[in-house]
């Protein structure tokens, strides 16, 4: 496992967190928004468990740990996001999210 | 690694004649090739054992659905009706594929495609026999069922692909039924990789290797928890492959048929062999989770091979299948939820309570043995009969009537 | 850098690119789910067999499921999904911002020095990995059992309210 692997790695997971950033900025329907907030929690556990297995604690597996709980709460955010993406649905009838602006100003 | 139970070279010669003749075919390839030719050799045979025990269920399932109600199946096609599953195969190979114009091309070819590849998948990680497993990874059991799960992704992509909104309705019906079976049908194996402490198909075969007082086998069935474990699988085994009475899904009289609706020719035979498939892999589960896979049931019987006793155990679990399509009535989709959510998964959870305490309690000592399986059947059936007392509720008392004699 | 890696990343990057920029939900979702296969498979080339597998069950097994349901039962007729001059203004800032935090990260990662001594990774069984949760992160793995529990039944009470009792009240 040399540097340039790792170094490719780290970069595969850093454009995997700025496509899931571009998507929640840059799209209007609400549940792609929410898929690339999973897309960068994704990212976020690839890098632990890139450091986890070239560069590990030789005592605990600190990284598969965190990668663990982060995989339950991305779940858990996705259920409950999806949720509400449905409950607004009912409200306003359509997903786009400019729509929901009745608070504003 | 060296508790697995290795061939020796004094097992039997039976029992080593998988191996022998697979090395005779890679004795032939130069050195760098052996491990590759190896593993394809054994994707080769997996599959055309399991293709070809297809379609001897297809008529097996016929003939003994016909028996049992009172007439004899297919048997005009040879003998006693044997060449009758290469005739229904003949017949879908040369049926028209017909595919609505204003479905998704794509998605409809990919739907059977991917759900036979997935279900295919999960034979990789089944110990067929002694040294007799294509992967052996120390996370079999949870790859099996991560790869099952991905089985739902092609029933929607078929439902919805076929752009009908019948199919499309039937096709989250289906789903609904998968996701809420997938839940009991997990939590009831987590006993036995509590009690085995090892997620490994092979470790967990091996660790159900012995026997008690020369007769009783340590098979995971014969225990308390072992045994609800066990009836908690064969169920959520039978709705996870839409098998009868949980066969909403594919049922002739639902929804034309279901999210197969738009399905013809040789598209609509993948979804059954992968229905087949799924079957066969959850029973090959089973035998290896609770019924010892491929250990003899007594110690005087060891000289049959491994591999012949894993398919004595499949085939018997596999007619159980059909003996119970034969006899219970549909279930609703109303029906098939509420049992699932309502009875299935606290029975479940209970297990799982009640392994625990089943392993916490090994330590009192071989006296205590009665205290704790009398704790332990308390804990199993009082619960189980609260609960359906409860959800029976309400519903007119059941009433038999016979043929008159 | 062997060619199992690049295979793998290049597909996964591929098609989340492709997902995240299609008209189609569906379509996005599907090509979301092949961008988690391909995740998968990059935690089994690094040996991390329990993640893989685990991702696997609840990315593609149950998070598809959910954004797939969400899909459907969210559907609008097509006329209104159209491409504007608001939305591309937004794509490109969206863009600009990506790009910026792309190159920040990238730098960082180029230009930081590995460690000098190379450790080999211990393999990670799921006894160590099962004898850690719940010995040390014992009261960790309690509280997102309870925080999934509390997220299930929030989720079910928010999609399952009907909006004709709150006209009535």
């Amino acid at each position: 496992m040399n540097d340039q692997t790792l170094n490719l790695c780290l970069l595969f997971s850093s454009a995997l967190f700025c496509i899931g950033l571009i998507t929640t900025l840059s799209r209007s329907s609400t549940i792609l928004i929410l898929l690339g907030i999973e897309l960068m929690l994704n990212s976020a556990n690839i890098n632990f468990i890139v450091f986890e297995r070239t560069q590990p604690d030789v005592s605990t597996s600190h990284g598969t740990l965190f990668v663990l709980f982060t995989i339950a709460i991305a779940a858990s955010e996705a259920a409950v996001g999806l949720a509400l993406l449905i409950a607004l649905f009912k409200h306003q009838r359509s997903v786009v999210i400019d729509e929901a602006s009745q608070l504003k100003g | 690694m060296s508790m697995l139970p290795i061939l020796q070279t004094q097992d039997p010669y039976l029992e080593r004649l998988p191996l022998l003749l697979r090395e005779a075919f890679t004795h032939y390839l130069p050195e760098p090739w052996h491990t590759l030719s190896n593993q394809l050799i054994s994707i080769v045979v997996i599959l055309s054992v399991f293709g070809l025990l297809f379609a001897i269920l297809t008529l097996a399932e016929r003939k003994i659905l016909g028996h049992v109600q009172n007439r004899p199946g297919p048997n005009r096609t040879g003998f006693f009706g044997m060449l009758q599953p290469f005739a229904d195969g003949i017949k879908m190979l040369t049926k028209e594929d017909i595919v609505p114009v204003a479905a998704d091309h794509v998605l409809h070819l990919l739907a059977p495609v991917s759900l036979l590849a997935a279900s295919i998948l999960t034979f990789a990680v089944i110990p067929y026999g002694k040294n007799l497993v294509a992967l052996d990874i120390n996370t079999a059991a949870l790859y099996f069922f991560a790869v099952g799960s991905a089985t739902e992704l092609s029933v929607f992509m078929a439902g919805w692909s076929s752009n009908n909104k019948y199919s499309l309705l039937a096709a989250m019906r289906a789903l609904a039924q998968l996701i809420s079976y997938e839940l009991p049908l997990i939590i009831s194996w987590i006993p036995v990789v509590m009690v085995a402490s090892t997620l490994s198909l092979t470790r967990i075969v091996s660790l159900q290797s012995g026997y008690s007082f020369g007769v009783l086998p340590h098979w995971y069935v014969f225990t308390p928890w072992g045994f609800v474990a066990f009836a908690l699988f064969m169920v959520s085994a039978l709705a996870e492959s839409n098998r009868s009475p949980f066969d909403l899904p594919e049922a002739e009289s639902e929804l034309i048929a279901g999210h197969l609706t738009e399905y013809s020719g040789f598209k609509y035979a993948l979804f059954f062999m992968a229905e087949y498939f799924g079957m066969t892999a959850l029973s090959g589960m089973a035998v290896s989770l609770f019924l010892g896979g491929w250990n003899a049931p007594s110690p005087y019987l060891t000289f049959i091979p491994s591999y012949l006793w894993f398919a004595v155990k499949l085939l018997s679990l596999l007619a159980g299948f059909m003996w119970i399509r034969a006899t219970f009535p549909r279930l609703r989709i109303d029906q098939l939820t509420r049992f699932a959510w309502k009875f299935l998964v606290p029975l479940s959870l209970i297990n799982l309570v009640t392994t625990a305490f089943w392993i916490l309690s090994q330590n009192w000592g071989h006296l205590y043995f009665i205290p704790r399986l009398i704790i332990t059947l308390i804990l199993i059936v009082v619960p189980y009969i609260l609960l359906s007392k409860k959800l029976g509720r309400g519903y007119a008392v059941r009433t038999y009537s016979y043929a008159p004699q | 850098m062997n060619a199992t890696l690049l295979i793998t990343i290049g597909v996964t990057l591929i098609s989340s690119a492709v997902a995240l920029s299609l008209r189609n939900l569906i379509h996005s979702v599907l090509l979301l789910v092949i961008t988690w296969i391909g995740i998968c498979a990059f935690y089994l080339i690094f040996n991390a067999e329990f993640i893989a597998f685990t991702q696997l069950l609840v990315y593609v097994g149950a998070i598809s499921m959910v954004a797939l349901f969400a899909v459907l039962l969210t559907r609008v007729a097509p006329s209104t999904n159209q491409r504007n001059k608001q939305s591309v203004t937004r794509f490109i800032y969206a863009l600009i911002t990506g790009l910026s935090l792309f190159s920040l990260m990238a730098f960082a990662v180029l230009h930081t020095d590995s460690p000098k001594e190379k450790v080999e990774a211990l393999p990670a069984t799921v006894y160590s990995i099962g004898k850690e949760l719940t010995e040390e992160y014992a009261p960790a793995l309690m509280i997102t059992g309870s925080l999934l529990t509390l997220a299930i039944l929030g989720s079910v009470l928010l999609a399952a309210h009907s909006p004709q009792s709150k006209e009535n009240s």
